[in-house]
C-alpha cells in the first residue's frame, strides 16, 4: 500500500452522544482484551478471574465499599479543586501542595490547641485555617503570574516541593518518639480536633462533604457571574479584557478558590480520616486529580464518575496483587493499559480518521 | 444491522469469556476445599479445645513496601519460612504490600480481619497506632506489631509488639569490622589513627542509636585507636541521600561504611569507591562482592512461629517480645571471605559464645564514657509520651540494659568516640 495517502485525519462535527459512548465502550472492551494479552503472557493466570478479583477489590466487602467511597470522595474534592484553575487555562500542578498546607495547618491546630479550646470551636478554627493556608499556596503563584506572568507550572509545582519541605520539618519538631521522624495519630485518647463521625460510618462525612461541593462547583461555575469570568478568561485573555474583566484579580480570586478547596482535602485527611500529618499523605492526589478533571471535561457531575474509574483501578490492583501474590505493578500496568485507552478514545470522539482509498470505513 | 451483528458478536464474546472464568473458579474453589478439608483431618484429632487449630487459622501480613525494600523482603522471607514450617495452605494466609502509615494502614488491618484473619502482623514502626485503632475494634483477632513501642503500656489484650536485641548483632558485626581495620592497619595502609568508620543512619532515632553504639563498641573491643563519623538521612529509605552520606564520609576519611537505612545507596557507593561496607537487613555480597564484610538482620520467622503457634493453640502471645541470639532473631549473614580478615569467623564464634552466656555485655558502662565520664545512672523514656519524659533506670548489673524494659530500643546516649556531623533528623 501507498503509505502516503492511505490516512487523513480530520476534526469531527458534533459526533451524537451515543456514538462518543459507543467509542468509549470500544475503547474499554479493547483494553480489558489487551490486559487480557498481557496477564495470559506474563502470569498465566486467568483474565477473567483477575477481572473478578478486581471488582472484588472495590466491592467485595461492605467495608471495601466504605473505603472506594471515601477514596473517591477525597480525591473528588481535588479534582472540584483545581477545576476552576484548569477552566481558566492555569496550569495548576500545585494541588498536591495545597493540601499538604491545609492538612499541615490542620495538625497544628490539633497539636497546639487540642484540649485548650472547646472541640467545636477547635473544628471551626481548623476549617478555617486549613482553608487559608490553601488558599495563601494556591494565591502566591497566581499573584506572581498577575503581576509579572511567571510561569504557573513550574511555580505551583516548585510550591509543591516547598511545602513537603516544610511538613518534613514540622513532622520533626513534633515527632513521637523523639527521633522517630512519625507524629502518630494525633489526640488518639482525646479525639480532640477529629471531625465528628456520623452514626458508625467513619467516611460518611466525607463523602457528604464531597457531594455537597460538587453541587456548589457545578453551580458556581455554570451559573455564576464569577465562573462565567472564568470561562471568559480560559477562552481568550484579550477578549475578556476588552470586555472589561480584570483579568488579573480573576486570575488570583480563581486560584486561591482552587487552593482553599485543596486545603479542605487536606482538612478532610489529617482530620477526618488519618488523623496524623506526613510528607506523603496526599499521595499523588493533586496530580491524578488534574487527570480526573480533564477526563470528565471540567464538568463536576462527570468527575464523580472519573474519580470513581481511577479509585476503582486503583484498589482492584491492589487487591489483584494480594489475592495472586503478584507484585503492585502487575495491577498498575494494567491500569496503565486501561488508562491508554480510554485517554486514547478521547482521540477519536474528537477526530475522524478518513482511510482515502475507502472512504466507507471511516468509523476508526 | 452491522451494529446489531456487531453487538451481538460483542455479547456472545463477553457471556463466553465470563461462562470460562466461572468455571475455572468453581474448579479451583473446590480444589482448595479438599486440600482445606484434607488438612482438617490431620490436625483436628490432635487439637481439641483449641480455637483456631492449624486448619481453620488465617494469617494477614502488611508490609509497608514490597520486595524491592531490603527492609520489607526480609519479613516476607520470614513470613514465608514461617507458613512453611507450619505447613499452612496457600489460602491461609494473605500479603498486602505497599501499604503507608496511615489510615490505609487501619483499613488492610480490617479488610484482613474481615477476609478472616485471626493474626496479623505488620512490620512498620508507623502502623503502630492504625493498629491499635484495628486491635480496639476486632477484640477476638490477634495484632502482632514488629518495632513498636506501646504494647507494654496499651493494656490491649490482642495489641502485642515485637522486637529483637539487634545490637547483640550488631556489635558482632562491629567486631568483624575492627578485625578488618586491625587487617588494614598491619598491612600499613592505614595509620591506627587513621583508623575511622563512617555510618549512615536515618533518623536519630533510638534504634539507629543503639544500632551504630553497638557496632562502634564492637569494632573498639578489637581495635581500641577505633573512631566513628555519623551522618543522618532523614529518611528510612532515600537512595540518593545513602548514597550522597555514603560518599561525604568516604571524603572525610571513612575507611569502613556501615548503615542503618533500607536502600542499596550506601552499599554501592562503597563498592564503587572500593571501600569495605557492613550491611544490615541481609546480604549484598551480589550486588557488592569487593567490598560486602558481613551484615546483622533480625530473623523474623521465630517471632512469627510463636505467635501463629499461639494463636493455633489458644495461648496467649507476650505483649512485649525481644528476640535474642539464643530464640535464633538476631543473624549474622555468611562473612564474604574476600574481605574479612583472617580469624574473623573463629572471634565470631567466640564472641557469640560470651554473648550468650552473658559474661559479655554490649553496653559493659566500663567500656564507654560520655563527656569523659563513666555512666552510672541513665533514666530512659521507655513509656512513649509526646514530652519524652525519662521513665525508667536502665542501667542495671554493670551495664546498660538494653531491650530488657521494652523489646524496642531506647538507647540514646552520645558516647565519646562517635562525632555526629548533623543532628538535623
Amino acid at each position: 500500500m501507498n503509505k502516503h495517502a492511505v490516512l487523513h485525519i480530520s476534526k469531527r462535527d458534533n459526533l451524537p452522544w451515543y456514538g462518543a459512548w459507543a467509542i468509549r465502550g470500544c475503547a474499554i472492551l479493547l483494553a480489558l482484551i489487551v490486559c487480557a494479552i498481557v496477564t495470559t503472557a506474563l502470569t498465566g493466570e486467568n483474565p477473567i478471574g483477575v477481572y473478578k478479583t478486581m471488582f472484588a477489590g472495590a466491592f467485595g466487602t461492605k467495608r471495601k465499599m466504605w473505603i472506594l467511597g471515601q477514596n473517591i470522595a477525597i480525591l473528588l474534592v481535588v479534582s472540584l479543586a483545581v477545576t476552576p484553575a484548569f477552566k481558566m487555562r492555569f496550569w495548576n500542578v500545585g494541588g498536591e501542595g495545597q493540601i499538604l498546607i491545609g492538612g499541615l495547618a490542620t495538625a497544628a491546630c490539633m497539636i497546639l490547641l487540642g484540649g485548650k479550646l472547646p472541640n467545636w470551636a477547635l473544628i471551626v478554627l481548623m476549617v478555617f485555617a486549613s482553608m487559608l493556608a490553601g488558599a495563601v499556596w494556591g494565591g502566591i503563584p497566581a499573584i506572581c503570574k498577575a503581576k509579572w506572568n511567571t510561569n504557573e507550572t513550574l511555580f505551583t509545582l516548585m510550591m509543591n516541593y516547598v511545602a513537603t519541605q516544610l511538613v518534613a520539618y514540622f513532622v520533626i519538631l513534633w515527632e513521637v518518639p523523639k527521633g522517630a521522624g512519625k507524629i502518630g495519630i494525633i489526640n488518639q485518647s482525646t479525639m480532640a480536633g477529629w471531625l465528628p463521625q456520623i452514626g458508625s460510618y467513619k467516611y460518611l462525612l466525607n463523602i457528604l462533604v464531597s457531594l455537597v461541593l460538587t453541587v456548589a462547583m457545578y453551580f458556581y461555575l455554570t451559573r455564576s457571574k464569577q465562573g462565567y469570568e472564568i470561562a471568559v478568561v480560559g477562552e481568550s485573555e484579550r477578549t475578556a479584557r476588552y470586555v472589561g474583566i480584570k483579568v488579573g484579580k480573576v486570575i488570583v480570586r480563581t486560584m486561591m478558590l482552587s487552593g482553599a478547596v485543596c486545603g479542605l482535602a487536606g482538612l478532610l485527611l489529617v482530620s477526618g480520616t488519618d488523623h496524623t500529618i506526613t510528607t506523603t499523605i496526599a499521595d499523588g492526589r493533586g496530580f491524578t486529580a488534574v487527570m480526573v478533571a480533564w477526563l470528565a471535561k471540567f464538568n463536576p457531575f462527570s468527575m464523580i464518575f472519573t474519580s470513581f474509574l481511577l479509585v476503582f483501578l486503583d484498589r482492584g490492583a491492589s487487591e489483584i496483587s494480594t489475592i495472586y501474590s503478584l507484585n503492585h505493578s502487575f495491577g498498575d500496568i494494567l491500569t496503565g493499559i486501561i488508562l491508554f485507552f480510554i485517554i486514547g478514545s478521547e482521540f477519536f470522539i474528537s477526530y475522524k480518521l478518513n482511510f482515502l482509498k475507502n472512504n466507507r470505513k471511516e468509523e476508526k | 444491522m452491522k451494529k446489531i451483528l456487531s453487538l451481538a458478536l460483542v455479547l456472545v464474546m463477553v457471556l463466553g469469556l465470563a461462562a470460562c472464568g466461572s468455571k475455572a473458579d468453581t474448579a479451583a474453589t473446590t480444589a482448595a476445599a479438599t486440600t482445606a478439608a484434607g488438612s482438617d483431618e490431620t490436625t483436628a484429632a490432635a487439637e481439641t479445645e483449641a480455637p483456631a487449630a492449624a486448619s481453620n487459622i488465617k494469617v494477614g501480613f502488611i508490609f509497608l513496601h514490597d520486595e524491592n525494600s531490603t527492609y520489607d523482603l526480609n519479613f516476607m522471607n520470614a513470613a514465608k519460612q514461617a507458613i512453611a514450617d507450619l505447613g499452612l495452605t496457600e489460602d491461609q494466609y494473605l500479603f498486602r504490600t505497599n501499604i503507608p502509615e496511615g489510615q490505609e494502614c487501619y483499613n488492610a488491618a480490617a479488610e484482613l480481619a474481615d477476609a478472616g484473619c485471626n493474626i496479623i502482623f505488620a512490620d512498620s514502626f508507623g502502623h503502630e497506632d492504625y493498629i491499635i485503632q484495628a486491635a480496639q475494634e476486632f477484640p477476638d483477632v490477634q495484632f502482632c506489631h514488629a518495632t513498636g513501642t506501646k504494647a507494654h503500656t496499651q493494656g490491649l489484650a490482642n495489641h502485642h509488639n515485637a522486637f529483637a536485641a539487634i545490637y547483640q548483632g550488631r556489635y558482632m558485626a562491629g567486631v568483624a569490622a575492627g578485625m578488618k581495620l586491625n587487617q588494614m592497619i598491619e598491612e600499613g595502609k592505614i595509620t591506627a589513627d587513621e583508623a575511622k568508620m563512617g555510618y549512615v543512619g536515618a533518623y536519630t532515632y533510638a534504634e539507629v542509636v543503639s544500632g551504630y553504639t553497638s557496632f562502634f563498641l564492637g569494632a573498639r573491643s578489637v581495635c581500641p585507636s577505633v573512631t566513628m563519623d555519623v551522618t543522618f538521612t532523614g529518611s528510612w529509605y532515600d537512595e540518593t541521600a545513602e548514597k550522597e552520606g555514603a560518599n561525604k564520609l568516604i571524603q572525610n576519611g571513612c575507611v569502613l561504611i556501615s548503615q542503618h537505612a533500607d536502600s542499596m545507596g550506601a552499599p554501592t557507593a562503597c563498592e564503587t569507591a572500593g571501600v569495605p561496607n557492613v550491611s544490615y537487613n541481609g546480604s549484598t555480597v551480589a550486588a557488592c562482592p569487593n567490598t560486602f564484610l558481613v551484615s546483622s538482620r533480625i530473623d523474623w520467622t521465630p517471632y512469627y512461629e510463636l505467635a501463629i503457634k499461639a494463636v493455633m493453640n489458644g495461648e496467649e502471645i507476650p505483649a512485649d517480645w525481644t528476640g535474642t541470639l539464643q530464640t535464633g532473631s538476631v543473624v549474622l549473614t555468611e562473612l564474604n571471605d574476600a574481605v574479612a580478615a583472617s580469624g574473623t569467623a573463629e572471634k565470631l564464634a567466640e564472641v557469640k559464645a560470651a554473648l550468650e552466656d552473658g559474661s559479655l555485655q554490649v553496653f559493659d558502662i566500663n567500656t564507654f564514657t560520655v563527656n569523659g565520664e563513666k555512666v552510672e545512672s541513665f533514666m530512659a523514656d521507655v513509656d512513649t509520651d509526646p514530652d519524652y519524659t525519662p521513665d525508667t533506670e536502665v542501667i542495671e548489673n554493670g551495664a546498660f540494659q538494653e531491650s530488657t524494659k521494652r523489646s524496642a530500643p531506647y538507647f540514646t546516649l552520645q558516647i565519646d568516640g562517635i562525632t555526629l556531623l548533623d543532628q538535623a533528623y
